[in-house]
Parts: structure tokens; C-alpha cells; sequence
């Protein structure tokens, strides 16, 4: 059944764009109409650290904050979060909700025997694909990954559409943006890649485009039941702030 | 540079047309954006004619203080620099609001503790600075990650206190902050708080009038001490050091000192009711056997708790604090009113919180206090752990 919110957590290593992701899915969220909120955890900022980001969008308000610790979606956007445990949970499932969905961005299959009974007897859908190679393909770097995950968690929910996230990738590249020093030296590498910002906007997109596609048709095949309510069902409450 | 002779009686140095603190605050149309707490910490202070920032790096709040530079390089602020560190941050910030500037910083965690004695240095002084603080943990080993217990060592400094829940109200908080400081009936610094991270770094929509108008200047010949000037040495009480003289005079003047610094945090309730709309705010039913009495980010928890515990029939009410200095007691009292339990979630180990409401409510009130749930070195608050705790104490079908 279609829940009122839904809890995204995104373990990735520093490095990846999982914090970047986090905010392009919340800001495409937000544009849909939906209430939406993101936030990052992570310690040292440096490349190949543990790094979390997490997405949560809703009809209703959202008061919850910090870490998602009974997720509704895991994202793993590095098979080495499964492989040598880089995450703030373990397993990575812990704490997953009954019907939900776990997406893993690896070329090999990395769940045990025993972690499909887990999640199978909990009707949790594992959709498992090399993200990283898609994203070479797509856009010619790895480090478009994020995109490539982001148009899937998006392809699977299916009530957030394609010019929402096309949204929060121009708000996130175009407009003047502050982060950590870590970020701001990954936003110069990835620019130098592409001749023009927009280039980098359309390759992002290609990807995200591109892997909302596959991931929508691989919802279908394994009957996956809607998670999200669609945004017509959301409605504006007094959540009680300084200024009404 | 921006500088004061810059300024028109309609026009600040920015060319910022000059309002009222209540237009900017409750009248000016709004639009929507989309932003995180850093961000929305410079879009506050773009706003409020600010004369001065001094800054130092340390997560989470270094995003705002270098945005806060990036408003004096658009020519928004009079100055900034950085300190040598969080004790010459804030003891230049001192310097800064003596000479009559408004000024604002802000730190975290450990940077708050290093520059810990200059805390009661600016309520002695009676400077009217901001403190934007994104709480954050101080102890070892190291953590950058949310945990509130710093506040508790600010709580008798002096300085007011004011607590914000979100980006939203860290926005408009921090405007109200220099308005009420600056009265020169209060006049007394404010410290305005939020969780790191869970306030800093999430990203959610948020409500801004234009950024074409502005707060009034600060008024420093309004002020209850004079600003330095060339016939004023800085605070002119330190003309003729009272810590020289051991005697009567000196101790029944550093008393009465104490006392009248408590007094005009006092005094700011009036102000704080108006520009915070209350000094508790409070959602859920009227009469509820479960009471959640919660500041910052634990009263989202609580109202995402309260949401749960209505689907399951319980009665319930969560009262949020805007303010710890002063502590509002009467309207706590008001609020908790029939309350069979009352919860207090915090994010810190020692539940100073909690503390402050058991003094409170001692004696004038039969409820079961409970400080409960309580997280700390980072740790999130799920709505599960809260309803877990609930369930101790109410049955729960």
C-alpha cells in the first residue's frame, strides 16, 4: 500500500555524489509538490570514507530529522559498503521496513543466502545493476554514478517525474552553491570534464533519464506495489513556524 | 567598503530599502525557496544591516560563516574577518559590538567551549551581539555529529538563549534575536541555537520575503552603556576596575551587576512573545496525557511521535520551548496542564532539559516528569525509540 512518507538512506563512500543525490532527489520532490527534506552524515570528509545522505519525502510534513534509521529504501551506491561493512548501520538492511526496496550499484551479486531470506520474508525487492558502468556509458565518468542511481530510485517510485529531477540537477549545478572544501574540489573536477556546465547538466540528465527507464520497467516485471502516495494527496498543514 | 555615512534615512549601505522590524518579519510578502540552514543563516543576516562578523572554521558551522563572508564581499556587511581562534573570535566580536557595531558570529561544539569565558564577558558588558551556535558534540573522541550538550554550559552565562526547531525558524528567529537584544531595556547578547546537521546541512523549503529590504541599523546611543568612543574607554564601568577595590563596594556592585543582567533577560519576555509569537509554542489536543516538552530538532521528533500516537488513540500534545534564557516557566505551567506524563527527548547525555523543566514545574505541578528519550554523541531520534519509551508508561494497543 501507498504510504503517506517514505524514508530514503543512502550509504556511499565520500567521494561518490551521495550528498549531491540526497539534495537533487529532495529539491525534484519538493518541485513535484511533495514536502521533502535531505541532510548528510558524514565524519572525515575524505574520498573513499563512509558517507551517508538521506532523502525523505512525504503528503504530510516531515518533522523527522538525522539519520533514517528505519528506512524505507536503502541505496548502496558502492559495493564495498556491503563487502567491508562502510556504513553507519549493519548489515546494510538493518532496520528496513516491511515492502521495501534496497537498490546496489555493483557488477557482482552481493547478497548472502541468508541476507534474501532476511529480506525476502520481510516482501523487501533487491534491484541489483552496475550504476557505475551505466554511467560510463552514459555520461563518460564515473562520478555521474549518483545521477544514475537517483534516476532509479525515481523510475521505481513512479509519482516523481522526469522534469522535476531535470529541477534539481539545474538547481543544484547552476545556481551559486556552498559546500565543504571536499565537494567544491569534486564540483571543479567533474566541470573540467565537460566543456560547458550545460554539458554536464544534459549528461547528467541522459543518465538519470536513462536509468529512471530501466529502473520503471524492472518495478513492472517484479510487481512492485506503489510506495508513495502521488502528490494530489498532498495537504497544506500549520506545522506551527515563527511566521504562518 | 560598505560604511554607517553610506546610509539614507530610507536606505541602508546597500542600498537595502530600510523597514520595520515587524514588516520584515510578519508583513513583507514571501516566496519559497528551497535551502539548507547555512544557507539560510546568510539569507537572515542579508536582511538585518549587520555591521560586523568575525568567524573561525568548525563543522558544522563553517558553511555559515563563509557565507556570511560572501555577504560582505556583495557589500552587505560593514565588516568580517576571521579570528585566530573561537576565544579571539569572540573576544573581537566583544570589541566589534563596543564599538558600536551589530554583530554577529558563529561557532560550534568545541570552538563554543574554547571561547567559553567570553560568554559572561558580554552579558557583563551588555553588548547586544548574536551567537548563531549549531550544536554540535565536545567531547572526546572526536565527533562533528548533532549533540546539544554544550548549551547546557551556556545556560548561566548570562546571555539569552533562544532555541530554533528548523531552517524556517532559524531564519526568522535569528532576525527577532537582534531586534529584542537591542532594546535598550534588554540589551544583552543572544545566543540563538540549532542542532548541527539536522538544521545546518538538511535541506527543506522555507519561506523568505525579498531581499531588496532590511532591518533598521543598531542604534548603539541607545544603548544602556555607552559605545567606545574618543571620550569612552571600552565599557565604562572598567574606567575605575571595582577588582581593585576588595571591598563591600566592589562585591555589593558585582551583585547587583549579576542580578540586573538576569533582569533584562527578563525583561526581553515581552519582545521575545511578540517577534517569536510566544515563548512556547505548542500542537497536538488541548487536554493530552502525554506531554512531550522539547526545543530544536527534539520537537520535531516529538511532533512526528505525536502523529504516530494519534493514530493509536492516545491523547497527545508536544510543547515547544523558543526560549531557555529565559525560561518559560508560567507558560510551561499553562501548557502542561493536565498532563499525566510528561516527556522530555533531548539529544544530550545529561538531560539539562530535563532538569530545567523539573525546576520549573516543582511544586505546581502534578505530572510525572520523565527524561526520556534521551540520545547523544550524534545519535538520531527515531519516532520508533520514543514510541517504545511511551509505551513504558501508557498502554499502547
Amino acid at each position: 500500500m501507498a504510504k503517506d512518507s517514505i524514508k530514503v538512506r543512502m550509504p556511499a563512500l565520500g567521494g561518490q555524489g551521495a550528498v549531491t543525490a540526497a539534495h537533487i532527489a529532495a529539491t525534484a520532490a519538493d518541485t513535484e509538490g511533495y514536502y521533502a527534506v535531505s541532510n548528510p552524515f558524514f565524519g572525515a570528509e575524505k574520498r573513499m570514507a563512509p558517507s551517508e545522505s538521506y532523502t525523505r519525502i512525504g503528503t504530510v510534513p516531515i518533522f523527522d530529522r538525522g539519520e533514517v534509521v528505519y528506512p524505507d529504501i536503502v541505496m548502496i551506491y558502492h559495493p564495498q559498503v556491503v563487502t567491508m561493512g562502510k556504513s553507519y548501520t549493519m548489515p546494510f538492511y538493518a532496520g528496513i521496513k516491511d515492502d521495501g526496496l534496497v537498490i546496489i550499484n555493483s557488477d557482482i551479486e552481493l547478497l548472502t543466502d541468508e541476507d534474501k531470506k532476511i529480506l525476502a520474508d520481510k516482501n523487501v525487492k533487491v534491484l541489483t545493476k552496475d550504476f557505475t558502468k551505466f554511467a560510463i556509458d552514459i555520461a563518460g565518468t564515473e562520478l555521474a554514478t549518483n545521477m544514475a542511481m537517483l534516476g532509479a530510485l525515481f523510475g521505481v517510485l513512479g509519482t516523481i517525474g522526469k522534469p522535476a529531477i531535470e529541477e534539481g540537477i539545474k538547481d543544484r549545478f547552476l545556481k551559486k552553491y556552498t559546500a565543504s572544501g571536499g565537494t567544491a574540489s569534486l564540483d571543479s573536477v567533474i566541470e573540467k570534464k565537460f566543456k560547458k556546465k550545460l554539458d554536464l547538466i544534459q549528461k547528467n540528465l541522459e543518465t538519470a533519464s536513462a536509468a529512471f527507464d530501466l529502473a520503471a520497467e524492472w518495478a513492472k516485471e517484479v510487481g512492485l506495489e506503489p510506495m508513495l502516495l502521488d502528490p494530489s494527496h498532498v495537504v497544506p498543514v500549520d506545522t506551527g513556524y515563527v511566521t504562518a | 567598503m560598505t560604511k554607517r555615512s553610506d546610509m539614507t534615512a530610507e536606505k541602508n549601505w546597500s542600498g537595502q530599502k530600510i523597514v520595520s522590524p515587524d514588516y520584515l518579519l510578519f508583513e513583507a510578502p514571501r516566496e519559497k525557496h528551497f535551502m539548507t540552514g547555512s544557507e539560510v543563516v546568510k539569507e537572515a543576516m542579508k536582511r538585518c544591516t549587520v555591521d560586523a562578523s568575525v568567524s573561525y572554521p568548525i563543522t558544522p558551522q563553517s558553511e555559515a560563516a563563509h557565507l556570511i563572508g560572501e555577504l560582505w564581499a556583495e557589500g552587505y556587511i560593514g565588516t568580517y574577518f576571521r579570528g585566530e581562534n573561537e576565544f579571539g573570535v569572540m573576544s573581537e566580536v566583544a570589541g566589534c559590538a563596543m564599538a558600536g557595531s551589530r554583530t554577529v558570529t558563529t561557532t560550534s561544539g568545541p570552538g563554543t567551549l574554547r571561547a567559553m569565558e567570553n560568554f559572561p564577558m558580554w552579558s557583563g558588558t551588555r553588548i547586544p551581539c548574536q551567537l548563531i551556535l549549531m550544536a554540535r558534540g565536545i567531547n572526546s573522541p572526536l565527533t562533528i555529529q548533532p549533540d546539544n550538550l554544550e548549551v547546557s554550559f551556556l545556560l548561566e552565562t548570562g546571555c539569552m538563549i533562544w532555541y530554533a526547531e528548523n531552517v524556517q525558524e532559524l531564519f526568522d528567529m535569528t532576525i527577532a534575536a537582534f531586534i529584542v537584544a537591542e532594546k535598550p531595556d534588554v540589551h544583552i547578547p543572544i545566543i540563538t541555537a540549532v542542532d548541527g546537521f539536522f538544521v545546518s546541512h538538511t535541506r527543506e523549503s522555507v519561506m523568505l520575503p525579498a531581499d531588496d529590504i532590511a532591518l533598521p541599523p543598531y542604534d548603539p546611543y541607545a544603548a544602556p552603556l555607552p559605545p567606545i568612543d574618543s571620550e569612552m574607554p571600552p565599557g565604562r564601568f572598567l574606567r575605575d576596575p571595582f577588582v581593585m577595590k576588595s571591598n563591600y563596594i566592589s562585591y555589593a556592585t558585582h551583585a547587583s551587576w549579576q542580578w540586573e543582567v538576569r533582569s533584562a533577560a527578563d525583561r526581553s519576555r515581552k519582545y521575545a512573545k511578540h517577534f517569536l509569537k510566544g515563548l512556547v509554542h505548542t500542537t497536538g489536543d488541548d487536554v493530552a496525557d502525554v506531554v512531550f516538552v522539547a526545543c530544536g530538532t527534539a520537537s520535531h521528533q516529538a511532533k512526528e511521535a505525536h502523529r504516530e500516537l494519534a493514530k493509536l488513540g492516545v491523547t497527545c500534545k508536544v510543547v515547544k520551548l523558543r526560549t531557555i534564557r529565559p525560561f518559560p516557566t508560567e507558560e510551561l505551567i499553562e501548557a502542561t496542564k493536565g498532563a499525566k506524563y510528561i516527556f522530555v527527548p533531548e539529544f544530550n547525555v545529561t538531560g539539562w532539559l530535563y532538569n530545567e523543566v523539573v525546576k520549573a514545574l516543582y511544586g505546581r505541578s502534578e505530572s510525572e516528569v520523565i527524561g526520556k528519550p534521551r540520545v547523544a554523541g550524534g545519535m538520531s531520534m527515531p519516532v520508533e525509540e520514543i514510541l517504545k519509551e511511551v509505551a513504558n508508561f501508557v498502554k499502547i494497543d
